[in-house]
């Protein structure tokens, strides 16, 4: 009973969210938008779910006394940090409240300059890893190239055809490459789907099989 | 050691700074680029153009955080300036649990520069979770998914909303995302509801989007930081974005040198090493 209960609740809701597409009826409608507001008041308990996994991980490394224990400080020190300013202050949600300033003048530029350092390493990993060794290679160097300079206003001033052959490169083969992708992985997920709510597919009960 | 040899393995600190250097150079000495506005920026300013001033408003969905803030900031910037510059409605929300404290950044500054007023020109609807079920959701009743704003007012009590069900009663919905969200957009908006869907996204995933683009399910797309700066020519107040693009030119030169140069490097030594072997045997 325990795989039998959950198998067919997948079955009823996947097969009732797939066909009731195509029955224009009031009461199929009720129970779409039923099931919608379910959906989301189980997503919104991922977010807890997520906040407590993340305290467990870093409370045994800081119980283990694991090597790197220091960024667990850190990391549980600002989770408390903006879950405490969340809660203590009233109007936590109003524009210069402590949550809101913490989050638009610690964590913003914090992302920010991680990110960032995506430029020096892309253009470092550029220069000793792009090489034309094979045709493959150097068709894709040739398109990176054409395609950096199109997408900035240099590109034009340096030649007034390269922002046509950008364009050219992005609506042509990468759109037909996209697209290909796409309608098979669309076909993979579809028939995933399919796998799931007939019960052949059942990793997602866990154990394994 | 050759040439080619010391290029090949010079200190990668170098390449950092020198990038350090041709990203800050241009902050303080603008070249002043002239910036081409392209087929898919015009069409959504396009499709922003033709809304009714003070009628249905515009959905406006933030979707970023703070990691492609810069590219996707000017973007909310240049957007929400055009929508208030023609007195269009505004209603803005996110799917990104990160993206409330910048969507609503953006939505005051730009509302402040134009004298807007909250619940007549414009509201924020905050955040609610579960990308898809949000979408979705929003079809059928905006209500079930957001009964409140951001700030706790019942929908009914907010003048913009007022006869504002579901995609009926929007013209057009913007994404400005990071992540799939304006995928999501036109999965759960666009085609089950036939809602009019228009994007923003970060220069890597730009080309994610032709397929959508070409097929006519989005109404036009920004890409990048370039698309943010093709809108700011749009509605003439270059700003963001703009800035950044003669930052960015002389970056994607740089990069273009660095693998001419190392290429050049790698033949010149390869060549050298087959020499060397072909003497010794």
């Amino acid at each position: 009973m325990r795989r039998q209960i959950p198998l067919a609740l997948c079955f009823i809701f996947g097969a009732f969210m797939a066909i009731q597409y195509f029955i224009p009826h009031h009461s199929v409608a009720d129970m779409q938008e039923r099931i919608l507001m379910w959906l989301q008041t189980l997503l919104a308990f991922a977010f807890l779910l997520g906040t407590v996994s993340l305290i467990k991980v870093h409370y045994h490394k800081i119980r283990n006394r694991a090597d790197d224990r220091a960024y667990s400080y850190v990391a549980l020190a600002g989770l408390l940090t903006m879950i405490g300013l969340g809660f203590i202050h009233p109007d936590h949600n109003l524009p210069g409240s402590p949550f809101s300033l913490m989050f638009l003048n610690v964590q913003v530029p914090i992302e920010a300059t991680m990110f960032s350092l995506l430029a020096f390493y892309i253009a470092s990993a550029a220069f000793r890893a792009f090489r034309a060794r094979t045709l493959e290679a150097t068709l894709l160097l040739v398109a990176a190239a054409i395609v950096m300079l199109g997408r900035v206003p240099i590109g034009d001033l340096i030649h007034e055809g390269i922002p046509d052959a950008t364009r050219w490169i992005l609506e042509v083969p990468n759109l037909a490459s996209k697209r290909g992708v796409m309608i098979g992985v669309g076909l993979g997920m579809m028939a995933t789907a399919l796998k799931i709510v007939l019960g052949i597919e059942r990793a997602w009960m866990g154990g394994g099989d | 050691m050759s040439w080619a040899e010391k290029v090949l393995s010079i200190d990668r600190r170098w390449i950092f700074l020198a990038i350090g250097i041709a990203v800050t150079i241009p902050f303080f000495l603008p070249l002043g680029l002239p910036v081409v506005v392209t087929p898919p920026v015009q069409s959504l300013y396009d499709a922003v153009e033709e809304l009714e001033p003070n009628s249905a408003p515009l959905l406006l969905s933030i979707d970023y955080a703070p990691a492609t803030l810069p590219e996707l900031e000017p973007m909310s910037m240049a957007i929400l300036r055009h929508c208030f510059r023609n007195d269009v409605n505004v209603v803005v929300m996110t799917l990104h649990p990160a993206g409330y404290g910048l969507a609503e950044r953006a939505l005051l500054a730009a509302a402040e520069e134009h004298d807007q007023v909250y619940g007549e020109d414009y509201a924020f609807l905050g955040f609610q979770p579960g990308t898809s079920a949000v979408i979705l959701g929003m079809g059928i009743n905006i209500r079930n998914v957001f009964p409140a704003d951001a700030y706790g007012v019942p929908l009914d009590e907010i003048p913009i909303m007022q006869g504002v069900r579901n995609y009926d009663d929007i013209p057009l919905v913007i994404s400005l995302a990071g992540w799939s969200a304006a995928e999501a957009w036109v999965y759960y908006a666009y085609q089950p509801y036939r809602q009019r869907v228009g994007a923003g996204v970060t220069a890597v995933m730009a080309t994610d989007f032709y397929p959508y683009l070409n097929a006519g399910q989005l109404e036009g797309l920004l890409g990048g930081m370039r698309g943010a700066a093709e809108y700011e020519e749009l509605i003439e107040t270059p700003d963001q974005g703009a800035r950044g693009m003669d930052s960015q030119s002389v970056i994607h030169l740089l990069i273009i040198v660095l693998i001419l140069v190392g290429n050049i490097a790698y033949f010149v030594s390869r060549k050298k090493k087959a020499s060397t072997a072909g003497a010794a045997s």
